[in-house]
């Protein structure tokens, strides 16, 4: 399969989703220069974590006029799987792809640790290998992740199984001391209406080799991977 | 002379302005000699910048020979923009530690901010795409309002640049001592990759070859920088705020990448970061390294601002800018790449054959002088040393006069709190530490360990230095260093290649200063000697100095050790209940200069611990070869805060577990806190499996070098740490039985408290 990752200036999570794409999952991965135009023959997308645009004005504000962005909106409007993480999710929200803004975290700082998810929706492409309520390990490292929308979106949000991932605690408890950025709702991951794009803070492709102790990224990898087989995108 | 220079501006240099530029008279008559005639304004600036003790390293260098930098893994030794040593595979690691100091006390965030993006651009001028940071940082007490705002300055700025350029920060060092309230450290230490026979270097080769300068345009920012961190700071300090240089990471990412595309398709004949002294230094040490001249016009330069002099363009240090010499006819190739990433890129001269730095201004020449004579003829200086006669006072500790430790598990929780001790991980959440998917240990153990993708090995790398052992004995803290670093790296399962180090000391122009620096340096090159290990980099910061109070001497080692499989990585936590614990060396009568003696007596004195090299060198090959035989579970080493502090690490540092430990320990002659809490160096604690403790038994006891070893205990499932001392066989002189929950309270939360933040949302 051909995943492409959308490589735009200062994305610096590019070169681990390769990794992960093609030496863990055994994968084509094809980085792809913002600035293209084409992602011809891509089965998949990924939007990298990093410092887009070195995150001036506002994280992924500028990233989302890129000439790429054009095309990553046509595939996905064609049912093509995109996922962003971190940066690529902030970028997502602000390409409204996905629906609702990042406000600073909480606390005001730049947080990298290890913190859990509840997988709340197992039926999505990129969730299909957990469990619904499964708990997974998995990093953060981000200072904007504090997830917000209006009551209205959020309803919408919550009455549309969108919201895919809520920080937990280590049992699965959705606490407010489990969430480390003060996002709404405990809110970690959500999808669009259709269910082909996902956005979500942590990082999937920094959890899925056993030499840094924790594989359980590498289960939305292999969902999104055995959703593709047998999908067809919707003709231009 | 050239026909050109007639048309250089006439000199009218006064007393006044050459102290100004921070040069005396004799070094200003120098200057006279090596032009043969008087220097205008720029010149005098040029030769102010490259003649400053941050550049030049006058009162250093004769002193930094006694390093040994070589060795067979040695690819690049000291003199580049960083030291490279081999790791097999094909590969290099370049490494380097830099200080930011000065500016640091002066803009906290910046100053820290730009000393990541500093050391960054050395490593990847190299050609190495960089893959870990490791700070070493010094502070005062957190009890003072500027204490906490220095520390919280220099984090954020650590986190912004280092988070954003993506480079992770996967370790280093803080400790806390009043010594650094106006003056604190932060010396960065950086890591990368690169084939080892594609590694550039700063060369500026082949006459006619075209100079290109690359990235962040020039601005008024940072002018006279290298001078500021050339002296000593008084009351007045902060209207230097300006000599700070401001750093933008996302344009250094760009730089980065592009640097490494340039690589990729060998388009260069060299390349120098522009770092202290600007565009200047930049060109005088590529020309003068490869015996050419360099001409550039100043009028090309790109700027951010109207209206600057030459002088202004020249001394500039705005940072994430490059200077580097294309290959022929791939000048078009370099620009190219330069379009790609967004990066501003000019022609702005040309290598020479005539050994001079000639700087034009569109048709005039504003200043001419002989390369060399800048980068490598600068004054050198063996200033006088002595001894201080306080020397005597502070190594003077009557134990006999010191009450031994009345209620040592007070003394325990009262260690773990100390925010040297203390766990970082209000500092550390704030790094991004696993961008790369290469951080295999985090922050937290005896040293970080990142894989090499492609192969089955990790690099381990620890910053070290304990300054205090220096201010009571220069030449034993030296070595101590040196041994720590070592240690931590065997702890972690690696074999130690090579080192780089930053000296942070006073004012050079002090006697007691200079012995202090030379003693230290004598102690590190004593024990790298003896060690086999190779400093291939580094750097020197002198007058750490405020208003006549100098830092305690400070050298920090950088070190980097090649793990040759990955199942040899080895944590300084427990794993297994049961597992047998054993401590392998010998515990003496060693508290002076301990921190148990600052914390629980508030006294820093006495001779720190005596270092053995030999016993040291066989302590470690052991502790490495048991590791690489497959037996051991955990290595900690001992080292701040003695024996019960590393157990009690061992016990509560694992990231997501904890473990109980049950030991006795035999007391002999040695006074109780002594034996708790003394620093004898050269001791690891391990934990074995019981399967193991026969053979790892058998192996020690065979050595040809005596390895002192004791059984003390073992790992246990219950929530506690049980500790008993006896004097001889059976007969208890004391008990100690301490919840881990009570242990990790104090240890958790010490420095977060401090600071007054929260550590949860």
């Amino acid at each position: 399969m051909n995943i492409g990752i959308i490589v735009f200036p200062g994305s610096n999570c590019d070169r681990d989703c390769a990794h992960v794409i093609s030496e863990v999952m055994g994968q084509k991965a094809h980085l792809i220069w913002h600035q293209d135009t084409s992602l011809k023959g891509m089965d998949a997308l990924i939007l990298p974590g990093g410092f887009s645009y070195g995150d001036y004005l506002r994280t992924g504000s500028i990233a989302r006029f890129s000439p790429i962005m054009e095309a990553v909106i046509d595939f996905a409007g064609r049912g093509g799987l995109v996922l962003g993480i971190c940066n690529g999710f902030q970028i997502l929200l602000e390409a409204g792809l996905l629906s609702g803004a990042m406000l600073r975290n909480k606390n005001l700082s730049f947080i990298c640790e290890d913190i859990y998810v509840r997988v709340v929706n197992s039926d999505t492409p990129f969730t299909t290998q957990c469990q619904s309520g499964q708990v997974l390990k998995l990093p953060i490292a981000h200072a904007d992740g504090n997830y917000y929308t209006d009551p209205l979106t959020l309803s919408t949000l919550q009455a549309n199984a969108q919201i895919v991932f809520r920080y937990c605690d280590k049992n699965g408890n959705p606490i407010i001391s489990s969430n480390p950025n003060g996002s709404i709702d405990n809110i970690a991951g959500i999808r669009n209406a259709q269910g082909n794009v996902l956005g979500l803070m942590p990082h999937p492709e920094r959890c899925a080799e056993v030499i840094l102790s924790n594989q359980d990224g590498r289960l939305i990898f292999e969902s999104m991977l055995s959703s593709i087989i047998g999908k067809t995108l919707l003709p231009v | 002379m050239t026909e050109d220079t007639k048309t250089l501006p006439p000199t009218n240099i006064s007393p006044e302005l050459i102290k100004q530029h921070g040069l005396s008279e004799e070094e200003y008559q120098q200057i006279v000699t090596h032009l043969g005639r008087e220097p205008n304004l720029t010149e005098l600036g040029i030769f102010s910048v490259m003649w400053s003790e941050h550049c030049s390293y006058k009162s250093s260098r004769v002193h930094l020979k006694r390093f040994p930098t070589d060795g067979p893994q040695v690819v690049q030794g000291p003199g580049e923009n960083a030291g490279a040593v081999d790791i097999g595979n094909g590969l290099a690691a370049v490494f380097k530690m830099e200080s930011h100091n000065h500016p640091s006390f002066i803009e906290p965030f910046q100053g820290a901010a730009t000393g990541v993006g500093g050391i960054l651009r050395d490593i990847f001028t190299m050609g190495a795409r960089p893959i870990a940071l490791l700070d070493s940082l010094r502070f005062g007490e957190l009890d003072t309002a500027q204490n906490r705002h220095l520390l919280k300055g220099v984090v954020s700025g650590i986190s912004w640049y280092g988070n954003c350029i993506g480079v992770p920060t996967v370790g280093g060092e803080i400790t806390f001592n009043d010594i650094y309230s106006k003056n604190p450290l932060v010396n960065v230490f950086c890591l990368g990759i690169v084939k080892k026979d594609r590694l550039l270097r700063g060369l500026a080769k082949g006459t006619g070859n075209q100079v290109l300068y690359i990235g962040a345009k020039t601005g008024r920012d940072g002018i006279h920088g290298a001078t500021m961190a050339s002296d000593s700071f008084d009351d007045a300090s902060e209207k230097k705020r300006p000599n700070v240089q401001v750093g933008d990471p996302f344009l250094e990412k760009l730089l980065l990448e592009a640097c490494l595309e340039f690589l990729e398709q060998d388009l260069l004949v060299g390349i120098q970061d522009m770092g202290a002294a600007g565009l200047t230094s930049s060109a005088c040490e590529m020309a003068s390294r490869s015996g050419t001249g360099i001409e550039l016009d100043v009028a090309k330069v790109p700027r951010r601002e109207p209206n600057m002099t030459p002088y202004e363009v020249l001394l500039s240090e705005s940072q994430e800018r490059m200077l580097l010499v294309a290959q022929p006819g791939k000048e078009d190739a370099v620009l190219a790449v330069c379009r790609k990433w967004g990066i501003d890129a000019a022609v702005v001269g040309k290598v020479t054959d005539d050994g001079l730095l000639r700087i034009r201004e569109g048709d005039q020449v504003v200043a001419e002088i002989p390369a060399p004579a800048i980068a490598d003829e600068a004054p050198r200086y063996e200033r006088p040393s002595a001894p201080p006669q306080y020397q005597e006072i502070l190594q003077a500790l009557n134990l006999d006069a010191l009450p031994d430790v009345k209620d040592p598990a007070d003394a325990l929780l009262q260690l773990l709190a100390s925010p040297t001790i203390a766990s970082k991980q209000w500092v550390f959440r704030q790094f991004d530490h696993m961008v790369g998917t290469n951080t295999v240990v985090s922050p937290g153990s005896d040293a970080a360990v990142v894989r090499i993708k492609g192969t089955n090995k990790a690099l381990a790398m620890t910053t070290d230095g304990n300054s205090r052992y220096c201010l009571l004995n220069p030449y034993m803290g030296g070595g101590l260093a040196v041994a720590e670093a070592a240690r931590n790296l065997v702890c972690s399962g690696a074999k130690p290649l090579g080192a780089t180090d930053c000296l942070n000391f006073g004012n050079p122009e002090r006697s007691d200063i200079m012995w202090q620096f030379i003693m230290a340096v004598e102690g590190i090159a004593d024990a790298c000697r003896a060690f086999e290990i190779p400093i291939v980099s580094g750097n020197v910061s002198l007058y750490n100095e405020t208003n006549g109070l100098s830092i305690y001497p400070t050298p920090i080692l950088g070190m980097v050790g090649l793990i040759e499989r990955e199942d040899d990585i080895t944590t300084q936590w427990f794993k297994q209940h049961g597992d047998a614990i054993l401590l392998l060396g010998e515990t003496r009568e060693d508290i002076g200069g301990t921190e148990y003696l600052k914390v629980m007596h508030s006294r820093e004195q006495g001779m720190p611990p005596w270092l053995d090299l030999e016993r040291e060198q066989a302590l470690q090959q052991c502790v490495l070869t048991l590791i690489q035989n497959g037996w051991v579970q955990t290595a900690h080493d001992c080292s701040e805060g003695g024996l019960l502090i590393t157990l009690a690490e061992c016990c509560i540092t694992h990231p997501t577990t904890q473990f109980g430990a049950q030991i006795t320990l035999s007391q002999e002659r040695l006074r109780l806190d002594a034996l708790l809490f003394g620093e004898s160096p050269s001791r690891v604690l391990v934990s074995v499996k019981q399967e193991h403790l026969g053979q790892v038994q058998r192996y020690i006891q065979d050595l040809n070098r005596d390895v002192p070893m004791s059984l003390l205990g073992r790992v246990t499932d219950t929530e506690h740490m049980d500790v008993t001392v006896n004097a001889s066989k059976n007969q208890t002189v004391y008990h100690m039985k301490l919840s881990l929950s009570d242990l990790t309270a104090q240890w958790q939360n010490s420095l977060s408290q401090q600071i007054g933040a929260e550590l949860s949302p």
